[in-house]
């Protein structure tokens, strides 16, 4: 007996965004990348395309994170030079893109002038020919000053800045316009919250297609149902084409996992947990497939290891 | 929820002017102003201001300088099939057909021309007799439309059953039927046709009818209504539209939606 499939037909498709710019298009990246486009929802392939595979930005700090020991080894004494680290995520490591996060900029920390952030994005940007994602400390108002300074330095290399919110936008929403950036658009894991700061950014003149999503994302059991609802809510606006949630969306999954007990509490600790070198790949691989899921095009993470699992799941699924 | 403008009809003195004297000013006028309101498709109607035999020329016209100013889709409404021909050949982008009763000869006329052009149709629930007083009536037209669909090939999205509204002052007891009309052509095909009303008719000759406008249209839509052609410049009933959106979470709450909602 031969079964139809009950396909659903969408009247529009998740907006395209293309990060990194080359010599020819004004930046110095040695090829760029395409994320979104998809047609339906993500890897039903018999409803409609996934256009652009999701593509994987790895972590890199400028100061020494601290973050389990496991991922530390993994990469090594580069740790301390951002440049080197960068270039190791995408010779060894396969990293499609590389996140740098400045924390060093924290006035609470080393509380680096905007000048020194700037030259270590020039350094990191020489480092390797990817495309970069840049985002400052945990201070907004700090990193309004490091942002425009480092927009500026690095004019036309179609940086993803961020981050924007909703009340803290303005600013790093004219440094991105200004000077030929791309920008995360951040809310609260709130959906209408997501809607009304693509319009307050779409308003001051940045095109659609130059904001991506940050829907903020939990760990593996720390609410990533949530999460998903929340994206899958985007997802389905953008098909039934709302213009203002059509934009790809990246999740910081590194940061979400490792933040969880499961990924790094020790053996001893957790006897009935299972061997610590497998759960600690397995709860951020395990978080980066979950939201992939549901239409993950940028996933930002840590640990190697779980990298690698990644990049053969999105294989999987896209056969790209 | 769609809008289709219907401002741009040979009824009103001043569109009816500029088709005797060839003036595209004020038709342009209504297309830019409509579109700023919020339609997303504009009702085109030469109304009587055109002697039958001259309606293909203007149609053709009409259509020609709307484009000039407009990217809007466009719903071409007479009851000359040779006019709205005449204007679909030139329409850039798919048309609507407004509109086609429930009558065979009238449907052999429309469907394959809608197939032919990729253009919808609006179907009245009436024949040759007229307009049914119930809702039973009304949908048993509906579903003759609805097979004709079927037939011809015209995908049911592309067909807008019209449960044609009457004046409220006159009468009344239309009111109700045509909103549990709207409920049950929702439920004749799946996908189900789309449903559509002019909507302006429940208030003519009332004093209060942007009021009883409004009202009306939340209470259709809420049965069932997928367009609407009316006032794309009474602010107030956009405004209801895109509320219902929301509330019917058929969009994604903002806090700026009912400008979101006007964006084209």
């Amino acid at each position: 007996m031969s079964v139809t499939l009950v396909k659903e037909k969408y009247s529009s498709k998740v907006g395209e965004v293309v990060l990194g710019a080359t010599a020819e298009q004004g930046g110095t990246r040695t090829s760029t990348i395409t994320v979104g486009g998809d047609s339906a929802l993500p890897f039903l392939h018999f409803e409609g395309e996934t256009k652009n595979r999701p593509v994987i930005a790895m972590e890199v700090t400028d100061v020494v994170p601290a973050w389990n020991e496991m991922i530390m080894n993994q990469i090594g004494d580069v740790i301390n030079d951002p440049a080197a680290w960068a270039k190791k995520c995408v010779d060894d490591f396969g990293a499609d893109l590389i996140y740098l996060k400045l924390n060093g900029a924290d006035p609470e920390g080393e509380n680096r002038s905007p000048e020194d952030c700037a030259r270590i994005v020039k350094d990191v940007l020489a480092a390797v020919g990817v495309p970069l994602i840049v985002e400052g400390c945990d201070d907004s108002e700090k990193n309004n000053e490091i942002m425009a300074v480092i927009a500026e330095a690095a004019t036309g290399e179609n940086l993803l800045i961020g981050i924007a919110e909703q009340d803290n936008y303005k600013s790093i929403a004219a440094a991105a316009m200004v000077h030929k950036h791309t920008l995360i658009a951040r809310s609260p894991l709130d959906i209408n919250i997501c809607k009304q700061l693509n319009i307050l950014i779409n308003e001051m003149g940045l095109p659609l297609n130059k904001i991506v999503i940050d829907p903020t994302v939990a760990g593996l059991g720390f609410g990533i149902e949530y999460v998903y609802s929340i994206m899958e809510r985007a997802r389905l606006g953008a098909l039934a084409n709302d213009k203002m949630l059509s934009m790809p969306i990246i999740c910081t999954v590194g940061y979400e996992a490792n933040r969880c007990k499961e990924a790094y509490a020790s053996n001893e600790e957790f006897p009935g947990w299972g061997d610590l070198a497998d759960r600690s790949v397995l709860w951020e691989a395990v978080t980066a497939s979950g939201v992939l899921q549901v239409g993950a095009s940028i996933l930002v993470m840590r640990n190697p290891a779980a990298v690698s699992v990644v990049k053969k799941n999105i294989a999987d699924m896209t056969g790209k | 929820m769609l809008i289709f403008g219907e401002r741009i009809n040979g009824m009103f003195t001043d569109i009816g002017d500029a088709l005797r004297n060839k003036d595209p000013k004020p038709i342009q006028y209504w297309a830019v102003k409509q579109q700023e309101g919020g339609a997303h498709y504009l009702d085109v109607n030469s109304g009587p201001a055109i002697p039958t035999h001259e309606r293909v020329e203007a149609y053709e016209w009409m259509v020609n300088v709307i484009q000039e100013v407009s990217e809007l889709p466009l719903v071409l409404d007479s009851t000359n099939y040779d006019a709205i021909e005449a204007g679909l050949k030139v329409c850039k982008r798919p048309a609507i057909i407004n509109s086609c009763p429930a009558e065979q000869v009238k449907i052999e006329r429309v469907f394959p021309m809608a197939i032919q052009y990729n253009a919808g149709i609006i179907g009245l629930t009436m024949d040759k007799k007229g307009i049914p007083k119930d809702a039973e009536n009304r949908v048993a037209f509906a579903m003759e439309l609805v097979a004709a669909a079927d037939e011809y090939g015209v995908p049911m999205e592309d067909l807008f059953i019209d449960p044609l509204i009457l004046p409220v002052n006159v009468a009344q007891e239309h009111a109700p039927e045509v909103l549990d009309s709207l409920r049950q052509v929702k439920m004749l095909a799946n996908p189900a046709p789309r449903t559509v009303l002019g909507l302006s008719n429940v208030s003519q000759k009332s004093p209060d009818r942007n009021l009883i406008n409004r009202t009306y249209m939340a209470m259709a839509i809420a049965s069932g209504l997928d367009a609407a052609i009316m006032d794309a410049n009474d602010d107030d009933l956009v405004d209801v539209a895109a509320t219902c959106q929301i509330l019917l979470n058929r969009s994604v709450y903002a806090d700026s939606y009912l400008k979101v909602f006007r964006a084209r």
